[in-house]
């Protein structure tokens, strides 16, 4: 496997609910250590997508590759459920912006952070929790709050949180749905920060999901903009956003505030 | 209605067939939660309603049948499931562990070995171990078919955290032939060493979930655990007040309302056993 191979390739990519449209014909590749942001306006289909790529909902039309730990290229539909359920839990990583969704509310960081070292097998308290207690210290998050739940933690020590939970077992693929949507400034800016460093450190390939055009500028290096469930531009990110070609995205990078 | 004309055992013979079938499915995958046509039966959700079903689809005129309730053979529940069978199937019943072939069981195995001859049926309230981790049932099943069990390893991680050892008293979760995870019905997880590679088949039946499974006889099951905190049997530090064991599970009896207490075995029928012995033979030492 060389690092030119893609990591995740996606082709034709559709999806309808009823008559409506989810996404259409949508198609990318994703290599290994990139980080592609897909961004748009609400009900762009930008979520559809992201859910799709997961396959935690079902394709109309076209397929999802996923390049395995062995080098092999899988289409993932033809992927067994418990291969599905071990690449979710081992390989991949989610960040999504309603923390309720990632991390039981009602379990100690700890736990949180060890649930996906158990699943992989591991029977040793001592060294999970020592484990979970670096990972709470690489994201930020003080140690001394290992026992709490996440319902006792603010917006952005979640969002932390599970980033840890996510990256515990060294996945190589992460994707984020908005993972900083609903914070305050300067508590984004930290995450952002910090997704940063993680993602370089890490040599990690990410996806994120954001209608913050700030967010895909400062994390990404290539961007794909969406409109009615479409593609409708891509390219390296500072190309389209400091030169955006269709009149949709130009009015979207228009959008933004003058700080 | 007089007694008579009920069916033999109460259940119509084509419910007892189903509810044979969930039996056998359920030998067949050990462990694994059968779902069933749970029937209504004349008492309230909750009273063990699964087990009695279960009973009433293996009971013959030919079997003895004990029913205990906590370990005792003569608390409400277990009279009154014991009166009930004896009023509808005719069967003999007991006390004593070793003359039953089948033993309804709520919330204990009893203290003396069992048999290969004998069948151990036990009353379900929540046939679920990952119920209070995972509400969804759909999530649940996909979990059992995967065996995608890091959830439970959580629930143990938590106990450990917050209270400094697996705090899990009763329903404790096991693994079943190294496959299914099961939840062993509230028994206190002193009694989980007995379930594994046990001479006598073991029921369970849930009512109001619909759910049988089974393990079936000499079957392995492990009690989930860390390695560095391996699973730990509890009873009471203490000798039964009446008999004098102290190997048993006991329970605890408020005499007074002056802080007046004393343990006994919590197994009616074997404490019984021990007494009748000693006095036969010499007196307790004590």
């Amino acid at each position: 496997m060389t690092d030119d191979a893609p990591l995740l390739s996606a082709r034709g990519v559709t999806k309808w609910y009823g008559r409506r449209l989810g996404c259409r014909s949508v198609g990318f590749d994703l290599y290994p250590g990139e980080v592609v942001a897909i961004v748009g306006e609400s009900g762009s289909g930008k979520s559809t997508l992201l859910r799709l790529l997961t396959r935690q909902a079902d394709l109309d039309a076209g397929t999802v590759s996923y390049r395995m730990r062995d080098g092999s290229l899988r289409d993932l539909a033809a992927l067994t459920d418990a291969e599905r359920a071990v690449l979710r839990r081992t390989d991949w990583g989610f960040v999504h912006q309603d923390a309720s969704f990632g991390l039981r509310m009602s379990v100690s960081a700890g736990g949180n952070i060890g649930e996906r070292l158990m699943s992989a097998g591991a029977r040793h308290y001592g060294d999970i929790r020592a484990e979970a207690g670096r990972w709470l210290a690489r994201v930020e998050i003080d140690e001394a709050r290992l026992d709490d739940t996440p319902d006792t933690f603010s917006g952005g020590m979640r969002q932390r949180l599970q980033i840890a939970c996510s990256l515990v077992t060294g996945p190589r693929l992460i994707f984020m749905d908005e993972p900083t949507g609903g914070l305050d400034v300067s508590v984004q800016a930290r995450i952002l920060d910090l997704l940063r460093g993680l993602v370089v450190d890490l040599g990690l390939s990410a996806l994120i999901v954001t209608h913050d055009l700030g967010v895909a500028r400062l994390l990404s290096h290539r961007i794909m903009v969406m409109k009615a469930g479409e593609v409708i531009e891509s390219g390296l990110t500072d190309r389209v956003l400091d030169d955006p070609r269709e009149p949709y995205t130009q009015l979207l990078v228009s959008s933004i505030l003058p700080a | 209605m007089s007694a008579a004309s009920y069916n033999f055992a109460y259940l119509d013979e084509q419910s007892k067939r189903m509810i044979r079938r969930a039996i056998l499915k359920a030998i067949a995958i050990p462990g694994y939660q059968v779902p069933f046509a749970s029937r209504e039966m004349p008492m309230p959700y909750g009273w063990g309603t699964g087990g009695i079903q279960v009973t009433a689809a293996i009971l013959g005129p030919d079997d003895v049948l004990k029913v205990i309730d906590q370990g005792s053979d003569d608390t409400t529940n277990a009279v009154s499931i014991r009166a009930f069978f004896a009023k509808v199937a005719d069967v003999k019943t007991t006390t004593a562990t070793t003359d039953a072939t089948v033993i309804q069981t709520r919330h204990r195995v009893p203290e003396t070995p069992l048999s290969d001859r004998q069948i151990l049926v036990y009353q379900v309230p929540i046939p679920e171990p990952l119920r209070f981790l995972e509400p969804r049932e759909t999530e649940t099943r996909r979990l059992h078919a995967l065996a995608d069990y890091g959830l439970m390893h959580v629930k143990l991680y938590e106990d450990i955290a917050r209270h400094g050892h697996i705090a899990t008293a009763y329903a404790y979760p096991v693994m079943v032939a190294g496959r299914y995870l099961m939840d062993p019905s509230p028994v206190p997880k002193f009694d989980n060493p007995k379930i594994s590679d046990c001479a006598a088949l073991q029921l369970f039946g849930a009512g109001r979930e619909k759910r049988i499974y089974a393990i079936p006889p000499y079957t392995r099951v492990v009690s989930l655990d860390f390695e560095d905190y391996p699973f730990e049997r509890y009873r009471q530090s203490g000798t039964c007040a009446l008999c004098g064991a102290d190997d048993t599970f006991l329970d605890e009896v408020v005499t007074d309302d002056k802080g007046g207490r004393m343990f006994i075995c919590s197994d009616s029928d074997y404490c019984e056993k021990r007494r009748e012995t000693a006095s036969a033979g010499e007196k307790p030492h004590d």
